[in-house]
């Protein structure tokens, strides 16, 4: 195994670009690690990202966009009361991946680059309307976090291509956001089902939203319908009962040890509800 | 200060510094991974990936042409013609003809490093023909099932029956007919709970070494250092007293580390490897698929009762598989599923079936949980039927002393009745309950044990004192045989060091298991001082030339009995060990004896329950623990016994299970996906020690380690049934079951 580290975004894509054999890219380490040492991924280049200019830095813009470096770790964003002020959903569901001592290496970028469909950083960051900004050998380019995604364990990056920094956009008046995800017990577990509901009010209507699901399906679900179902609402009973069934409805879980189809689709609008109610509130300034 | 009918205690009962605590927070202890020697080997074990399959050829070529590769081991490296239970541990050591279970140990290399071990491991080619497999107990008896093996069963077996059926089980008195006739309810269900794991935090580990001549050694962690010793030298054919084996500090067993796994594979590798040590150390993978959980469950219930709770009679078959070997602990749970109640007729069938899974391996009161689950629940179903407390029903039918157990023998000292006055008086049950909140009620029981058991122990020049047992420390046996023997002694709990020895130097132990050691090795101590206090006293006689039944022993010091005896200042422990070189030499005493007395625990448990509808989610919201101790050497560490049985319970009741796909691979070998649960999952866990002592201990000791799992699991069935009219018969009670059966009522 050979151990890089770059000090640009460019250099890191080269190396990786011109690996012949496996490749990672390594910020907390807290997968990468973890399945070395299981023997599942036994890297021939493993590429350390921590000495890259910025790699640590969240910056919040004057326009109140974030832009949250790859290296981050989850501890931060939680100590960052600005951030907690204008994302808390986005906060807990990093928050949620796994323990305090992880907390102080796990990043939100590993989080969605290791590929798992029960990631509880992403959901939010879909439902926030996320982006991520990626180098490779041919240059840079922005897009959406829900198109990273690709199946278990699978990124739609090509090779060469590394995740730079998440960029979250201007939180804005009247809007709030909330990550809730389903696990048998209380604490280090893998999310059963997730779901985040991000919205916007304009007095106690909503004007936006976006619903996005996670555990429920080969890679993070943005239900659109479950967001219509809430928007010119007040969230009244009978929009929270369609926001459930449109989750519900939305959802394509396999069974597996972790839960049964019927359950995750169930659960997934009951997550929905919870999750939306908790958004309006903070909405609301409650 | 605890006092009975006889006497006040200085020592027992209270509660002193562990003495191995300091070791375990600084890191000091050594545990079994911890262990290394010089010119030491790594030791990688090759699992069969399939749940049945032949195994056609094994190729180590690639392997063994790794420079640092030393030696690979399959099971043509192990003699042949064993038979019963030798050739049982033989075969799930290292496969044979065929591979039994996923994980099923098949070959091992030793390398001069892990990571070249794990690669040769994996660069071993094992050609196999998969088999048809079988998994569940209920499946694995039809008549067309895949067979495990062939000849197994024994004579209890009838004719026509599954070769996956290898015992049968049978007890009963009166006509159960009769006395369901003569009941005004009876009721009969179902019950299946999953296998579950011991989920011990330390996983396997040793260092084996073993020369050509046969002679050996090994560090390891396990509960029960002769039983290593014996059963490696069965599978490796070898005289067990030219292997001598050490324990190591153990983190957790719960009876999974009362026989061997990859022990006999490291003593062999080193063998073939000129006799350099081999380590090796299990994964959690490994240690989830290969070692021993316990048996899945099936069984039937059927229960006669009176309008006024009195239970008439019962009739049980309970269906247990254990993996690919006998041993599922079918009589165990019948035996203590019925133990607390007298049930007036009888009738209780059980079977041993095997099955391609892990060979089970103990687990904490072994059977006593499946068997309790079972037969509380329906007892609950009926009380509720009735309208019946269910306190009130288990007063009215609870077993005193002298009774007759259903299982046959009767009751020694027993205090049931006592356990189920605490649970009554106790504040939580006057706790109120909200929506979605219920309360459920449970008993349970385990036989204990004695075991054959050797202790020696030995005065020191300035006077403390050295006690040696053979029983591994897994739940707080030093602090409390330390606390007797100084006790005994009159001395000061700190003088008394009590080590864990190798088998070299003590007569044979059996393990810590059947919650013994306290009471056996504990019992051994106290008898072993007495011995020395004997010879104590003769010398002190000798100096004062006085005849030695003239004096005894008090407070530390031999003193002249009587004022007949003569008037002679006392002689302290410390005098007579300083002096002991010159009036006779050292000063011992030792006891060897399967120690009678075993006193039998029952323990009765609460607790409270809140289900989330939408969910299905079980949440604690308080849990109490009330169990007869006899008497509580320590009670802290009675209180973490207590606490840590009700964990494990409520594990196995919630979320714990073995998940196997449908090639019989399981799904679940991290503890990501196993569930135990987390501190976080539980309340303080409440104790209430009840002392009813037991009269065949020299402190009233009955053991206290198993009863405590044996309730857990059907008061929270009855708990969840209370919380929400669902009566869960499937054990785990996990969310995506309680939801659905939930949506279904």
């Amino acid at each position: 195994m050979k151990y890089h580290t770059p000090y640009s975004f460019e250099e890191a894509a080269k190396i990786a670009a011109q690996a012949s054999g496996t490749t990672r890219f390594l910020a907390g380490g807290t997968d990468v690690l973890v399945q070395m040492r299981a023997g599942i991924v036994l890297p021939e280049e493993l590429i350390d990202l921590k000495k890259i200019p910025g790699v640590f830095d969240m910056i919040r813009n004057e326009d109140g966009r974030w832009r949250i470096g790859a290296a981050v770790p989850g501890a931060k964003l939680g100590a960052n009361d600005a951030l907690v002020a204008d994302w808390p959903g986005v906060v807990e569901g990093m928050e949620l991946v796994g323990s305090t001592q992880v907390q102080g290496r796990a990043t939100l970028t590993g989080n969605l680059c290791n590929g798992s469909p029960a990631a509880d950083g992403v959901p939010a960051l879909v439902a926030a309307g996320a982006s991520v900004d990626i180098t490779g050998p041919n240059g840079t380019r922005t897009i959406a976090v829900e198109d990273i995604p690709a199946g278990p364990g699978k990124t739609t990056l090509t090779k060469g291509e590394v995740i730079s920094a998440i960029n979250l956009p201007a939180r804005g008046n009247n809007g709030g956001d909330a990550y809730l995800r389903f696990i048998p017990r209380t604490e280090m577990d893998i999310a059963v089902v997730g779901c985040a509901v991000n919205l916007t009010l304009d007095g106690d209507v909503i004007v936006a939203a976006k619903v996005a699901l996670g555990a429920v399906a080969p890679t993070v679900i943005v239900a659109d319908e479950a967001a219509k179902a809430i928007l010119g609402t007040t969230l009244d009973d009978a929009a929270l009962d369609k926001l459930a069934a449109a989750a519900s409805a939305a959802a394509n879980p396999i069974s597996d040890k972790r839960g049964s189809r019927e359950f995750r689709i169930e659960v997934a609008g009951v997550l929905a509800r919870r999750a939306a109610k908790i958004a309006y509130a903070r909405a609301k300034g409650e | 200060m605890a006092k009975d009918e006889y006497r006040e205690f200085r020592l027992v009962g209270t509660r002193p510094d562990r003495p191995d605590g300091l070791d375990k927070v600084t890191g000091r202890a050594r545990y079994g991974a911890d262990m290394t020697a010089p010119g030491m080997l790594w030791g990688a074990v090759v699992r069969s990936p399939h749940a049945h399959a032949r195994i056609v050829k094994i190729d180590a070529t690639k392997a063994l042409a790794l420079d640092g590769v030393k030696s690979v081991v399959t099971r043509a490296d192990f003699p042949e013609g064993l038979t019963g239970e030798d050739w049982n541990l033989q075969e799930n050591t290292i496969a044979g003809e065929r591979a039994l279970y996923d994980g099923h140990a098949v070959a091992a290399v030793a390398a001069t490093s892990r990571f070249l071990a794990e690669e040769a491991a994996r660069l071993i080619e094992v050609e196999y023909e998969v088999l048809p497999h079988v998994i569940d107990v209920d499946e694995a008896m039809k008549p067309n099932a895949p067979v495990i093996r062939e000849g197994v069963s024994d004579a209890t077996v009838p004719e026509g029956m599954s070769p996956n059926v290898v015992r049968k089980i049978e007890f009963g008195n009166g006509d159960v007919d009769a006395a369901f006739a003569a009941a005004d309810l009876v009721m009969e269900k179902s019950f299946k709970t999953e296998a579950t794991h011991q989920g011990y935090i330390e996983p396997h580990a040793c260092v084996g070494q073993m020369g050509a001549d046969g002679k050996g050694e090994m560090w390891v962690c396990t509960q029960g250092q002769w039983y290593i010793r014996k059963m490696c030298s069965a599978v490796l054919g070898t005289e067990a007293s030219q292997l001598r084996v050490t324990p190591s500090e153990i983190g957790g067993g719960f009876g999974g580390k009362t026989t061997i796994f990859m022990e006999p594979l490291a003593l062999a590798l080193s063998r073939k490897a000129g006799g350099k040590p081999v380590k090796i150390v299990m994964s959690r993978s490994e240690v989830l698929r290969a070692t021993g959980p316990t048996a899945s469950a099936s069984m039937d219930v059927k229960l006669g009762m009176k309008k006024d709770g009195t239970l008439s009679g019962v009739k049980v078959e309970f269906r247990m598989q254990g993996g690919a070997f006998p041993g599922a602990p079918t009589e165990f749970a019948l035996y203590c599923g019925l133990a607390p109640y007298t049930f007036g007729a009888v009738e209780a069938v059980g079977y041993d079936v095997i099955a391609n899974r892990p060979r089970c391996a103990a687990y904490r009161a072994p059977g006593a949980p499946m068997g309790s689950f079972a037969v509380e629940s329906l007892l609950d179903e009926m009380c509720i039927e009735l309208g019946l407390d269910a306190l009130d029903v288990r007063f009215k039918n609870a077993v005193v002393t002298g009774d007759r157990a259903a299982y046959g023998p009767k009751f020694g000292s027993i205090g049931f009745v006592e356990t189920l006055e605490a649970v009554k008086n106790h504040p939580n049950l006057l706790a109120e309950l909200g929506p979605n909140q219920g309360r459920g009620i449970a008993a349970g029981y385990w036989f204990n044990h004695n075991g054959e058991t050797s202790v020696s122990m030995a005065i020191s020049e300035d006077g403390t004192v050295q006690v040696s047992v053979g029983t591994p420390d897994i739940g707080g046996s030093r602090a409390s045989i330390a606390l007797m023997v100084a006790e005994t002694l009159g001395i000061a709990y700190e003088d008394v060091r009590v080590n864990i020895a190798e088998t070299g130097s003590l007569g044979v132990n059996e393990p810590t298991h059947g919650s013994r050691a306290t009471f056996a090795s504990g019992k051994a101590a106290v008898l072993a001082t007495e011995a020395a206090i004997k010879e104590m006293c003769k010398r002190a006689a000798n100096e004062w030339g006085i005849e030695p039944e003239a004096v005894e022993w008090k407070d530390g010091a031999a003193r002249p009995a009587g004022p007949n005896a003569g008037q002679f200042p006392p002689m302290t422990i410390k005098e007579i060990g300083a002096a002991m070189g010159s009036t006779g030499g050292p000063i011992s005493g030792h006891h060897e004896s399967l120690p009678d007395g075993v006193g039998a625990s029952f323990g009765a448990h609460v607790v409270d329950v809140e289900v989330d509808p939408e969910t299905g989610r079980t949440t604690i919201l308080r849990y109490l623990v009330v169990q007869d101790a006899g008497r509580a050497i320590h009670p802290s560490y009675v209180e973490g016994q207590y606490q840590g049985g009700a964990a494990q319970g409520i594990g196995w009741a919630l979320n714990e299970e073995y998940v196997y796909d449908d090639k019989g691979r399981l799904q679940n070998s991290v503890f990501l996906d196993y569930r135990v649960p987390l501190a976080s999952d539980l309340p303080m866990i409440d104790t209430v020690i009840v002392e009813v002592p037991n009269p065949g201990h020299p402190y009233g000791v009955r053991g206290v380690g198993e009863t405590g799992i044996t309730p857990p699991l059907p008061a929270l069935a009855n708990a969840v049934r209370a919380a929400t009219g669902v009566r869960m018969t499937h054990l785990p009670m996990s969310p995506s079951k309680v939801l659905a059966a939930l949506k279904a009522r």
